[in-house]
């Protein structure tokens, strides 16, 4: 199923030669109406004349996420005020957050491209969508919201939060689609168990799962706990929002990315190389359409692999791979890099173990540890300590030999690790404070 | 025969230990008997109490991870080599301890022991066959 299948079928030669002539036009647009990109660009060398092939992409330059904020508010916006119908701002966990606005027909592209995503993962009119992601300044919330009326499905503007709310609109209301955080998805799920209502139960058929990274593992469980489909959303509010990339439920193998609005790229985030099909790197990404704020070879900070194989679900969009983590959340252990989705993978395929982790890494003596706590539910607790204690051996062994890197595992008291109802926090790194 | 046991899973944490038993006593639970053992991140407390369902639900409810084992609760000569005795059979018939611990209360002249069993069944059959008392649960809780 498709929800607009000419642009989402649409041969490869006609869909870069689309994006070809599109990123012409926003360059065009952008060194007149960004001083900022007027400046780069005059720097680089690159006029949108001197752009004929898509190849000519690699010798722009790159936007970072510190150019956002040394705009801050509204800089890199290529329209005036008038044009600007909606503003959203990304958290701003460190200083000022970073600001975005949309044009009418970036709202109208954006509830496009959801609608798109939602049908890619099984969603379709008559469908009672229970939106529990954020409103507000968040992208995700609205995000989500406009596309599924787009689409034309019944959407609930649940946003985050109050769960025993969630859960008994959920039942009540007969939400058949939850798009929210993995993690939460499975702190909803604990929770309402304790009021002996089984999520399975509920006519859940389809979940969109995004805006933080999670393993195939964890989908496993969140299928078995929920009873659906769980597919995952990708999107940040510098290229758009949620919607930007989605897994079909055909395949479920890759996100499509919308290629006829965005252009991919992967790089090696050290030396800014442009990698091939299939190797692991940042994703850079370029807005071909957007109005309010264009942005050329955005640096998302994500690593992923990019692959332009034919997809079963007939789309030719490229898709990349679920999200390993965040450049900035690669922790560096003793030299050794470590994604926390990949202690993830490896906890989960332990029988019994429970998706509520936390990561500690400290320095001692000048050497980093690592200690990972893994909560004792009663799937693995055993009264007697020798199998408690080699449940702790095995997982730290298999650390060892698939990231090798030496940790210790520490067993906790079920909820003694912080839930979230947001994006979960699973590294606490005690490095720098020392 | 079997004596029912709840084991409570603990971490290494300040008043942790007080909190179990304050909600047990909360819940007008009595704790007949217990056990813990420990390592130097978590402990397992055992406990054998008068009423084990509702002990279980109160924990249960606050959060905390318990399980329910049955184990075998043995009359003892309190008499010099009584243990070693009551082991020596059960050594012979090839039964492991897991682990074991006192009861507070005597049974008439006697002491008793709480046994986990690597195999339960086995070791009722062992004790009773070479004439040692096995108490069953209900006498232990209202002992």
């Amino acid at each position: 199923m498709f929800f607009n299948e000419e642009f989402e079928t649409l041969p490869r030669e006609a869909l870069e030669a689309l994006q070809l002539k599109r990123l012409k036009a926003m360059v065009a647009r952008v060194e007149k109406s960004v001083p900022f990109y007027k400046e780069a660009l005059a720097k680089a060398g690159v006029t949108s004349d001197s752009i004929k092939t898509l190849a000519d992409l690699q010798r722009l330059p790159f936007t970072y996420k510190q150019d956002m904020r040394d705009s801050y508010p509204y800089n890199l916006f290529a329209v005036p005020m008038e044009d600007i119908v909606r503003i959203h701002a990304s958290s701003g966990t460190t200083g000022k957050p970073t600001v975005v606005g949309y044009t009418k027909k970036d709202i109208e592209t954006w509830s496009e491209l959801m609608a798109r995503s939602f049908v890619a993962a099984g969603v379709h009119r008559g469908d009672i969508i229970h939106n529990s992601y954020g409103y507000g300044l968040f992208t995700g919330g609205l995000g989500a919201h406009y596309g599924a009326e787009r689409l034309g499905a019944s959407v609930i503007p649940m946003s985050g939060g109050n769960t025993k709310k969630q859960i008994m609109i959920m039942q009540d209301f007969g939400s058949t689609v939850l798009t929210c955080t993995p993690s939460y998805s499975l702190f909803m799920a604990e929770a309402a168990k304790e009021e002996g209502i089984d999520f399975r139960d509920l006519k859940l058929r389809v979940g969109i799962f995004g805006a933080e990274p999670w393993s195939e593992e964890m989908r496993r469980d969140i299928e078995a706990k929920l009873n659906l489909s769980a597919v995952d959303i990708y999107g940040l509010s510098e290229i758009m929002g949620p919607g930007v990339a989605i897994e079909c439920c055909e395949a479920k193998k890759g996100l499509h990315v919308w290629e006829d609005h965005f252009i991919p790229e992967i790089i090696n985030p050290e030396t800014c190389e442009v990698l091939g099909e299939g190797q692991m790197g940042e994703l850079v990404i370029t807005t071909i359409t957007k109005e309010g704020i264009p942005l050329i070879r955005y640096r998302t900070r994500d690593i992923t692999s990019i692959t332009y194989e034919p997809c079963a679900c007939g789309r030719t969009h490229a898709r990349i791979a679920r999200m390993s983590g965040r450049s900035d959340d690669m922790l560096i252990i003793r030299g050794v890099n470590v994604f926390p989705s990949q202690i993830e993978a490896i906890l989960m395929g332990v029988e019994g173990v429970e998706p509520h982790y936390v990561l500690i890494v400290e320095r001692r003596d000048n050497l980093d540890t690592l200690e990972v706590q893994v909560e004792v539910g009663e799937n693995i607790f055993s009264d007697e300590i020798k199998h408690l204690q080699a449940l702790s051996v095995k997982i730290e062994k298999q650390i060892k030999e698939m990231l090798g890197v030496t940790c210790r595992v520490r067993l906790v008291e079920p909820k003694s690790i912080t839930r979230s109802e947001g994006k979960a926090k699973r590294v606490i790194d005690n490095r720098n404070k020392a | 025969m079997h004596v029912e046991q709840i084991s409570i899973f603990i971490e290494n944490k300040f008043g942790r230990l007080a909190e179990v038993t304050r909600i047990l006593g909360d819940a007008g639970v009595n704790i007949r008997t217990l056990s813990l053992a420990d390592t130097s991140d978590f402990g397992i407390l055992r406990l054998i109490v008068n009423d084990t369902e509702k002990a279980r639900t109160v924990l249960k409810e606050r959060g905390f991870t318990v399980s329910k084992t049955e184990v075998v609760a043995v009359e003892i000569p309190d008499r010099p080599g009584g243990l070693a005795d009551i082991l020596q059979v059960l050594d012979a018939d090839g039964i492991n301890v897991e682990y074991m611990y006192a009861f507070v209360e005597r049974c008439g002249e006697n002491a008793v022991m709480i046994f986990r069993f690597d195999e339960t069944e086995k070791a009722i059959s062992t004790l009773t066959g070479k004439s040692f008392n096995v108490l069953p649960g209900e006498r232990l809780y209202s002992m």
